[in-house]
């Protein structure tokens, strides 16, 4: 990669950093939510993808049951298919560094990658992996040091835990919140999966929400 | 296995196959108008869900407690601008507080 831009390499830094430290966030959740420490850091070796791993330990959190938890992790990464499908002809890798790239297919590389459209092919590329990279990096070390302190401390809520959680999933919705169509889907989402929560077993009522999406994105509106 | 182990291996293994399918896909099996309008939404009900069971629900019954006190310090961060880091940090604080005091 010669040559990469400037600004290339500021836009990967400073979203690996910033996104980064948000896996301190996850890590302490996972180990709220009863998982070991060796399981939260495999969670992000592994898994990598932030929304979904909240949601996996979340929904154990909440007495799901582990295949809940996986279907509702799987469905909320389901996006990173589409990401693939626009980064892979600016990519055009084969084997183990197609591998490599599906793996880090995140929403922070993605859009670092093709943010850098502007300035050329190579600065989308070389967008793509510093920012895969840098987020696999960070986020990994900065769940390693949320798991260890969430160790530490005893009862979650005496810490304000309990509440970290749903702040970190507010925090990766409030972005997609750009019009009021989708505010009011969110909403509707919101108030569906808290009326179901008596009816369903546990940890079902979030999952059970996808049916929201599929009202919402039936008909085209545009 | 325990059924955390189950999660992680199930988790990683499905969540690094669904990357893997963009990426090697013919890509007009997943650009159906309707497949993507509906896909758009998905993280928008899951992540409202997950906010709202999260802060207000505990197992199967609807609990009104600290953690609201928390959500409602993060929204408001959030629309300061806050950086995430910060929300969620405030967010625990104002929690943390509430949990003390009441």
């Amino acid at each position: 990669m010669a040559a990469v831009p400037r600004s290339t390499w500021r836009d990967a830094l400073s979203v690996s950093l910033t996104v980064g430290l948000y896996g301190a966030a996850f890590g302490a959740a996972s180990v709220a939510a009863g998982f070991s420490v060796w399981q939260t850091c495999l969670l992000s070796l592994l898994t990598f993808t932030g929304a979904s791993q909240f949601a996996a330990v979340g929904v154990v959190a909440a007495g799901g049951g582990a295949l809940t938890a996986v279907a509702t992790a799987g469905l909320l990464s389901s996006r990173n298919a589409l990401y693939g499908l626009q980064m892979t002809p600016h990519l055009g890798v084969k084997g183990w560094r197609r591998a490599l790239a599906a793996q880090w297919t995140i929403d922070e590389s993605t859009n670092v990658g093709l943010a850098q459209l502007p300035l050329g092919p190579d600065a989308v590329r070389a967008g793509f992996w510093l920012t895969g990279a840098g987020v696999y990096f960070f986020w990994n070390v900065f769940t390693l040091a949320g798991a260890l302190g969430a160790k530490s401390i005893g009862n979650p809520a005496a810490w304000g835990l309990d509440a970290a959680v749903p702040a970190a999933f507010l925090g990766l919705l409030w972005p997609r919140l750009r019009d009021r169509f989708t505010q009011l889907v969110a909403l509707a989402a919101m108030a569906f999966s808290l009326l179901a929560t008596p009816v369903l077993p546990s940890g079902t009522a979030i999952i059970a929400t996808v049916i929201v999406a599929i009202f919402a994105g039936w008909r085209d509106r545009s | 296995m325990t059924a955390t182990w189950y999660v992680v291996v199930g988790t990683s293994v499905l969540c690094f196959l669904i990357k893997y399918v963009g990426h090697v896909v013919p890509a007009h099996w997943l650009s159906r108008p309707r497949v993507q309008r509906i896909n758009a939404y998905v993280p928008v009900v899951l992540l409202g869900a997950l906010v709202a069971v999260q802060t207000a629900a505990s197992k199967t019954h609807l609990a009104v407690d600290h953690r609201l006190v928390g959500i409602l310090v993060a929204a408001a961060a959030l629309k300061l601008r806050a950086p995430f880091p910060v929300v969620v940090f405030l967010a625990a604080l104002a929690s943390a507080l509430a949990y003390h005091l009441s």
